[in-house]
């Protein structure tokens, strides 16, 4: 595969995309750069789907455009558009042998003497014993993989995943992650994946959006989004997040003091551009230290509370604890020692440094983006 | 209990066979070889009334070849320009209810499948009154002059009208049913691998639906080649097809072993058709 064939931005702009009265994406706008492994995330029914077949040529937009460097591809059918798909399930050609599978797009286009083409991609897929075997005598992760050659071959700007991974098995899962990830650091082609589940985005993306009701929630580095989510929507939805509703006391040094329930918590002043009134605050559950009451030397964020469950699953141990105003919070302890406070009404101190704090807005729907997988289905 | 169990259900399955066998042996079985020593038998006197003999008199055959095969001829001819015909019209039909039709689907299966709430002689006689020299049909062609013979009914082209109408159902239902299952993101992704309109039809729909085009052909060919309705009662004199010859054989002349040999020789030709259309398409696709 050529490294340095030049790819170009993948851009949406104002795309919409209504049926009827529903309205699966809303007016989004955003840039891919080329050569990154780009993540659309969110729960079924956020339109990411939908974005993905608008981009493949497979969907009309309703308004918008799609553009790839400078060319709005919307006007072109879907075999003109320098794009190509991972299907879902992959769609292969159930009565073509592997090596037919994977030349298939170039035989369509005309080329000639593609043998060498196509076995390189066997080779780069790592399925060259397999060549001459039909779709159906393949494992999961080798389908896969064909599914991903059988795209790529074609040198596309950009390659769409579709839940690429969605019907294989979680260790199976994770090696996928890696492989597709190095792929796409071998070819350079630009990746655009559609998938629901945040740690798959995570571990494969340079950028993630988070998607939710036709929008874009947030976009960033798997680790700016995670560490400082703008919404509780994707402070719920991208792993856990204790979120506490406030008020905002006054500024402490670099911090914002926030009274919530009457303990006071600290989140850095940068964090926000809210200085007064009221205010949301949140902590992720692995940043919580869980100590005994009068222990030393702890954090300047603390809340008194009452074990209420514990479950110990290994390399953590999960804690829910009720605070004073009845509010369960989640807590996750490394076991780094193992400890015994695990005693269901033991009382404990919650403590966290205040930079692990983030902010959100005070409007925010707290419950927003819990459990996606039951709310979706 | 664990020892006792396997054999146990072993036996079991063994009982469940039993009616299906019984079934096969009374009504198949035993029939065929029936009308196999009924096809060697030697007539007893110059007429029927004088009754046959168990015998192995092959020269039922070579008689019943000699003397009608072209009725055979003439039944493979119409058979197989009936199953073309009925692929052809078939196919279009199959493939709007599986990829069009969507909510209509079923509906429009359940309107392929009402004729065969009436009778497949009601209905053929049916078209012998739409067909008639009377009837405005013929009355319109011939206004039109497009008739050679001025008539429809009593030619060929009746009889094969008929056929491709009895089996059309034959062919859609599995012609449907191969298509319908092809599933239709194979389709997207032959799109976004450049195929054209074209090419996705004959790159993916077409080989896929093979299947379904060789269970129609042999369901429509095998029955269509021994059909004697059709031609008895919209064709002419020089219409008549082998099912006819055999059907006069039996009911009309009671010649029981020229019938038998006729029927016995009809199967053996139709099995040796069938066994090489199936080795030229290849069956290990197909299953």
């Amino acid at each position: 595969m050529p490294k340095n064939h030049t790819v170009q931005d993948l851009h949406l702009k104002n795309l919409t995309k209504r049926y009827d009265e529903f309205t699966a994406v809303n007016d989004l706008t955003l840039t891919i750069p080329a050569g990154t492994f780009f993540a659309l995330l969110g729960p079924s029914g956020c339109g990411k789907t939908t974005t993905l077949r608008m981009v493949a040529g497979l969907e009309e937009p309703t308004s918008g455009e799609i553009l790839i460097g400078e060319e709005n591809i919307v006007p072109l059918p879907p075999y003109k558009r320098p794009v190509n798909t991972v299907f879902q399930s992959y769609a292969l050609f159930p009565h073509l042998t592997i090596y037919e599978n994977i030349a298939f797009g170039l035989r369509r286009r005309g080329i000639k003497d593609i043998d060498k083409t196509v076995k390189d991609m066997l080779a780069l897929v790592e399925l060259t014993p397999m060549a001459e075997r039909k779709p159906t005598q393949l494992s999961g992760g080798q389908q896969q993989r064909v599914a991903v050659a059988r795209a790529l071959i074609n040198k596309p700007d950009v390659l769409l995943l579709d839940e690429p991974l969605g019907a294989l098995d979680l260790k199976l899962r994770r090696q996928m992650q890696l492989e597709l990830k190095w792929i796409q650091k071998d070819v350079g082609t630009t990746f655009v994946h559609v998938t629901h589940d945040q740690e798959e985005a995570m571990t494969m993306a340079d950028t993630v959006a988070v998607m939710n009701e036709g929008r874009i929630e947030q976009m960033g580095s798997p680790v700016e989004i995670y560490e400082n989510p703008k919404t509780a929507f994707v402070a719920n939805f991208l792993g856990q997040s204790n979120l506490f509703s406030g008020s905002v006391k006054g500024v402490d040094g670099d911090l914002l003091a926030v009274d919530v329930n009457g303990v006071t918590l600290y989140v850095p002043k940068g964090k926000t551009n809210i200085t007064s009134g009221k205010i949301v605050i949140g902590v992720r559950p692995e940043k919580i230290k869980v100590v005994d009451v009068d222990t030393p030397g702890l954090p300047k964020n603390q809340i008194i509370g009452t074990i209420s469950d514990n479950a110990f699953v290994g390399v953590s141990t999960q804690y829910v604890v009720e605070s004073p105003w009845g509010q369960e919070l989640s807590a996750f302890e490394q076991n780094v020692d193992p400890n015994d406070l695990g005693y269901k009404g033991n009382k404990v101190v919650l403590a966290w440094e205040p930079r692990n704090s983030f902010a959100l807005d005070p409007d925010e729907d707290l419950t927003a983006g819990i459990e996606p997988e039951l709310v979706s289905n | 209990m664990t020892v006792t169990s396997k054999p146990r259900r072993i036996k079991t399955a063994y009982l469940l066979l039993i009616p299906g066998f019984a079934w096969l042996f009374f009504f198949f079985f035993f029939p065929l070889g029936s009308l196999l020593a009924t096809s060697l038998k030697r007539p007893l006197g110059d007429s029927p009334e004088a009754g046959f003999a168990y015998a192995l008199q092959f020269s039922n055959y070579s008689q019943a070849i000699a003397e009608y095969w072209p009725y055979y001829v003439r039944a493979f001819s119409f058979a197989a320009i009936a199953t073309l015909f009925c692929s052809l019209l078939a196919y279009p039909i199959s493939y709007y209810m599986a990829f069009r039709a969507k909510k209509y689907k079923y509906l429009m299966l359940v309107l392929i499948v009402a004729p065969f709430f009436a009778s497949f002689l009601l209905r053929t006689n049916a078209w012998k009154t739409i067909l008639s020299s009377e009837g405005a049909v013929v009355g319109f062609l011939n206004f039109l002059g497009v008739l050679p013979e001025e008539r429809i009914l009593s030619t060929s082209f009746a009889v094969i009208l008929g056929l491709i109408y009895n089996f059309l159902p034959f062919m859609i239902l599995p012609l449907f049913i191969s298509l319908d299952k092809i599933d239709k993101r194979l389709l997207e992704a032959a799109g976004d691998l450049y195929a054209t309109g074209n090419q996705r039809f004959w790159k993916v729909v077409w080989p896929l639906s093979i299947p379904g085009v060789v269970s129609g052909t042999i369901l429509t060919f095998i029955p269509a080649s021994g059909d004697y309705i059709n031609a008895e009662l919209l064709g002419g004199i020089s219409d008549k097809m082998i099912g006819n010859v055999i059907q006069s054989q039996f009911i009309i002349l009671r010649n029981y072993p020229q019938a038998s040999a006729l029927s016995f020789t009809l199967m053996a030709i139709v099995l040796v058709f069938l066994y090489l259309y199936l080795r030229k398409v290849g069956t290990k696709e197909l299953l």
